[in-house]
């Protein structure tokens, strides 16, 4: 395995919401609503972010240097100017570095004989 | 719905809100909307709650690393901060914990503040404390005849018995109490009972022969047996019956006490007025005032004047509440030492000041850039305040380890002989009293640069660079006047004690301690009642004792010096006027041959007591110089006669005075007879000879177990107690002032060093301001010996500005302490000089390095600072 960028390895393993932001923000720019709607389609439902979870990730992410704000801009429903995310290419760095992590996982997991139930 | 969202949304922290309110909001609204009201609301409590509490914590856990981070890179300010917090926490902890213990909590009896005490005193009733006691019928006057104000009297005596039972014989303190006494006190025994109560001055009708003990002997002596109550053990020979055990708490008339008996008062002492034994314990009537009482007892006093003038004409009598029964002196040693500690918690927080605005200062830019960055000054105050309530916590935290650390000091100055357990406690209230004081200071000092920061002053920090604020540098300065006024006051007080101590060494005692072992072997009563068994005993042991190899010369005595403070007698001179007799009081002892010798007192003229002085041979005494001075003014006195204890005797031989009190009192001349002629119509238990003197220079104390072999030999019942070397006797005498000193020296040197940090700190941090005005003067062609000058000019200005008022301040308090001072004046122009120079000099010597860097400025880079 690659030697992993000792900031990007701070931060592993990343919370789920944190890895679902990232995996949100990697198919491009989205505001917080539009977040939550793409993991929530994404999992099927499954992950529903309430709105302060989803904002208090946002504030911490920014703070990491995980995303950044794009600037306010009118939305085609909404006459209010909304908060723009975008993935940085520490994100991007640190979404790879998680899901190899995964992988690496999942690998041992199949290894050892273990079969994911379907359901 | 929303609204209700909004509302909650208070609970995030500010900053956050302030950031991410209206996207909340939308989002909510976005998710909630085909919602009912209650689903709406419950889905609300249930996002914000959770995130609120985790949004606090995130940003705690931030403020706490950013903290840590900060005070590791300013680790000598955090150092100095916390050290400085800790000492204000920790000396003020200390000392008024030792003062709520001694002046202020109240006593371990019911409604201790009703609770008075009376003696006899000086004629005109005032007079503190008891230096003479009552006697059994001047108790039974008052306590009859007071009884408007006060409801109840009791009396009680000092007893001292040889306790054999369990184990080896053991010697014992207590008292021996009216049965009224303990219901005086309001308190019960925690097993069996109390004595019956009697009228105040009526003797025990059927309990004469049975004791309460204290919860301290129940458990040393008896194993804290259960089934005591009921048994019999000897006291001096004679059986008594355990009838109750006091709880842990009762400790009357002082800690010292291990067990009361009913006080026999047959008929018979009351017959002589000048017969004093007896300190009375009264209880105020609800609604009595104390003056009230005091009015009673002054007339039954003024009555008992007028019907016996012969013992009474000078007699009065000394009245005081039992909290107040400290010594004056005692209470001012306290109140001395928590003044200081007050100026030491001042100048503890304008030191913390100083260091927090020097670091405001520091940090200004920091802030204003981080406020231009788009930090809220919410945020920066918060931050702030985690910043300040960590260094206070940790501070405080210290300040408990130094405070526990003093106590042991401390207690060397609670004094003795009071009804209370022997060793305050660190007190909890007082340690937050004093570090919330501190916290506060942290506070509020930590807080400026932070509202600064977030305020409109922010941008011309940040534009001035760091030229900003003329006016807090002079509140830092007033800071360190302050800090050095206090010094200044500390030291003299520390130098003034330390003149005073020195002249108290230089007091002769009257005797030569060294070498010289004292122990005491009192002789029980009814065995030992009797002149001739007493003699046959003292001989016995004398004789072995002088017998071991080591031993110079050895003796028995009423009492040593300075653990004898009474035993006074009054005297008269046949052919002269009688004077009343309390004026002319001698200090009375008995003493075996050799006495003087043993003890290293110098006889002048004369001779020695002799084993030879028995009963039937002349009556003598030995008298000191001042008695001789005092009656026969120029003469040596030799062959002259006085009358004492109804006996005529002849001075035989005139000795050196003794420091009977103690070096720091006024002492009576001292009257010595020989213990084969003691006065007839028996001895009270003060007279009786009793303390063995022995000088063995060379054995110490390791000549007790062959000491004890030879009483032993004598008497196999009795025990020896109090064995002690003079020389601990007389260093006794300067362990409270011993202790003060070490304590004012320490706060001294402590508040020096505080000093010089303050003046280096604002001198280190001026220069660095000054940069570029030093850098203009230095280009200018000043000489960088002048610029110099100039910053050791400022510290010597703010010196002077401290030194003033601090001399002023010192010699008020020391004015307010000048009973402790032994004669050294409060304006002691030495003292009050030397304190001076030597603040002036810490000022000067914590100016020199500022100074040395001020001449090292290099103009050229000075001015392209900035």
């Amino acid at each position: 395995m690659a030697t992993i960028d000792p900031a990007v390895a701070d931060l592993l393993p990343l919370p789920p919401a944190t890895f679902h932001i990232l995996l949100a923000l990697s198919g491009g720019e989205r505001h917080g609503y539009a977040i939550i709607i793409d993991v929530e389609s994404r999992t099927d439902g499954s992950l529903r972010l309430s709105a302060g979870t989803l904002y208090r990730s946002l504030a911490r992410m920014v703070e990491q240097g995980l995303i950044a704000e794009v600037g306010r801009r009118r939305t085609r429903d909404d006459d209010e100017r909304r908060r723009y995310y975008r993935i940085t290419t520490f994100g991007t760095a640190v979404a790879r570095a998680e899901m190899a992590r995964l992988t690496e996982l999942v690998k041992l997991a199949k290894a050892s004989g273990l079969t994911p139930r379907i359901a | 719905m929303t609204a209700f969202y909004r509302a909650l949304l208070k609970l995030y922290p500010a900053s956050f809100r302030a950031d991410y309110a209206a996207e909340l909001t939308r989002t909510f609204e976005a998710q909630t909307r085909d919602r009912g009201a209650f689903g709406g609301a419950l889905a609300a409590i249930g996002d914000v709650l959770p995130n609120a509490i985790a949004a606090h914590w995130d940003i705690f856990r931030q403020d706490l690393a950013y903290t840590a981070r900060t005070l590791r890179n300013a680790r000598g300010f955090a150092i100095a901060a916390i050290l400085v917090t800790a000492l204000g926490v920790g000396a003020n902890t200390a000392t008024f914990s030792v003062a709520d213990f001694v002046l202020l909590r109240p006593l371990p009896f019911k409604n201790p503040d009703r609770l008075v005490r009376l003696c006899e005193g000086p004629k005109d009733g005032g007079g503190w404390g008891c230096m003479n006691q009552l006697s059994p019928a001047n108790y039974r006057d008052v306590a009859n005849g007071v009884t408007t104000s006060v409801e109840s009297w009791g009396a009680f005596t000092g007893l001292s018995a040889n306790l054999v039972g369990r184990g080896e014989p053991i010697r014992i303190n207590g008292a021996l109490v009216t049965p009224s006494l303990l219901h005086v006190l309001g308190v019960a025994p925690i097993r069996g009972r109390a004595f019956e109560n009697t009228p105040p001055a009526e003797p025990p009708t059927t309990e004469a022969n049975t004791v309460v003990l204290s919860y301290g002997l129940w458990q040393s002596h008896f194993g804290g047996d259960e089934n005591i109550i009921g048994t019999q053990l000897q006291l001096d020979g004679a059986p008594y019956t355990v009838i109750g055990v006091m709880p842990s708490t009762f400790r009357f008339p002082s800690d010292e006490a291990q067990l009361w008996m009913p006080l026999p008062l047959p008929s018979q002492v009351f017959q002589q007025r000048d017969n004093n034994y007896l300190d009375a314990v009264g209880r105020l009537r609800e609604g009595s005032t104390f003056e009230q009482a005091r009015a009673e007892i002054a007339a039954i006093f003024t009555r008992m004047q007028r019907d016996y003038p012969d013992v009474m004409a000078e007699t009065g009598f000394s009245f005081f509440r039992q909290q107040d029964y400290v010594m004056p002196r005692n209470r001012l040693i306290i109140l001395a030492l928590c003044g200081a500690s007050l100026s030491m918690l001042l100048l503890t927080c304008a030191n913390l000041a100083n260091l927090l605005l020097a670091r405001a200062a520091a940090r200004e830019r920091e802030l204003a850039v981080r406020a231009a960055l788009g930090a809220g000054r919410d945020r920066l105050v918060r931050q702030m305040l985690t910043e300040s309530v960590i260094l206070a916590l940790l501070g405080g935290l210290a300040g408990v380890g130094a405070a526990a650390l003093a106590m042991p000091l401390l207690q060397m100055v609670v004094p003795q002989g009071l009804p209370l357990a022997e060793a305050p406690t660190l007190d909890g209230r007082v340690l937050a009293l004093a570090g919330i004081f501190t916290a506060l200071t942290g506070l509020g000092f930590g807080l400026i640069p932070a509202l600064r920061a977030g305020g409109a002053t922010g941008f011309s920090a940040l534009r001035e660079g760091t030229r900003a604020g003329a006016g807090r540098q002079r509140l830092r300065a007033v800071l360190v006047a302050v800090e050095i006024a206090v010094s200044v006051m500390l030291l003299i007080s520390s130098g003034l004690f330390i003149r005073a101590i020195s002249r108290v060494q230089a007091v002769d005692p009257g005797f030569k301690p060294d070498g010289v072992v004292t122990m005491r072997t009192t002789l029980p009563v009814p065995k030992y009642a009797e002149p001739e068994p007493r003699a046959q005993f003292y001989d016995r042991v004398l004789n072995d004792v002088r017998a071991l190899p080591g031993v110079e010369q050895a003796a028995y005595v009423s009492g040593v010096p300075m653990v004898l403070w009474g035993g006074i007698a009054g005297i008269e001179i046949p052919g002269r006027p009688v004077v009343p007799s309390r004026r002319q009081g001698v200090a009375f002892r008995l003493a075996s041959a050799q006495y003087f010798g043993a003890l290293g007192i110098p006889l002048r003229r004369g001779r020695d007591l002799e084993d030879a002085d028995t009963p039937d041979r002349q009556l003598v005494a030995v008298v000191s110089e001042s008695f001789v001075q005092e009656y026969w003014p120029g003469e040596d006195g030799l062959g002259k006669t006085f009358i004492v204890r109804d006996q005529l005797r002849t001075v035989v031989g005139v000795v050196g005075d003794v420091k009977t009190r103690g070096l720091e009192r006024t002492n009576e001349p001292q009257v010595y007879i020989p213990a084969r002629q003691p006065p007839e119509g028996g001895l009270g238990g003060l007279y009786v000879p009793k303390d063995l003197v022995i000088r063995a220079p060379t054995q110490g104390l390791s000549i007790v177990p062959a000491v004890r072999e030879a009483v032993r030999r004598a008497d196999a019942e009795q025990p020896i107690a109090d064995v002690r070397m003079m020389a601990d006797v007389l260093d006794g005498q300067f362990a409270t002032r011993n202790a003060q000193i070490r304590i004012l020296g320490a706060l001294a040197v402590l508040a020096l060093l505080l000093c010089a940090v303050g003046i280096h700190g604002l001198l280190a941090f001026t220069v660095a301001q000054r940069g570029r005005e030093i850098g203009v003067r230095l280009a200018l062609g000043a000489e960088p010996r002048s610029v110099a000058g100039m910053v050791v000019g400022d510290a010597t200005r703010m010196a002077l500005f401290g030194v003033v008022p601090g001399v002023f301040g010192a010699y008020l308090a020391a004015r307010a302490m000048s009973a402790l001072l032994f004669g050294v004046d409060p304006g002691d122009p030495w003292t009050l000089g030397a304190a001076a120079a030597v603040c002036m000099a810490t000022a000067i010597v914590a100016a020199l390095r500022p100074a040395m860097r001020a001449a090292r400025v290099d103009p050229i880079t000075a001015l392209k600072t900035d």
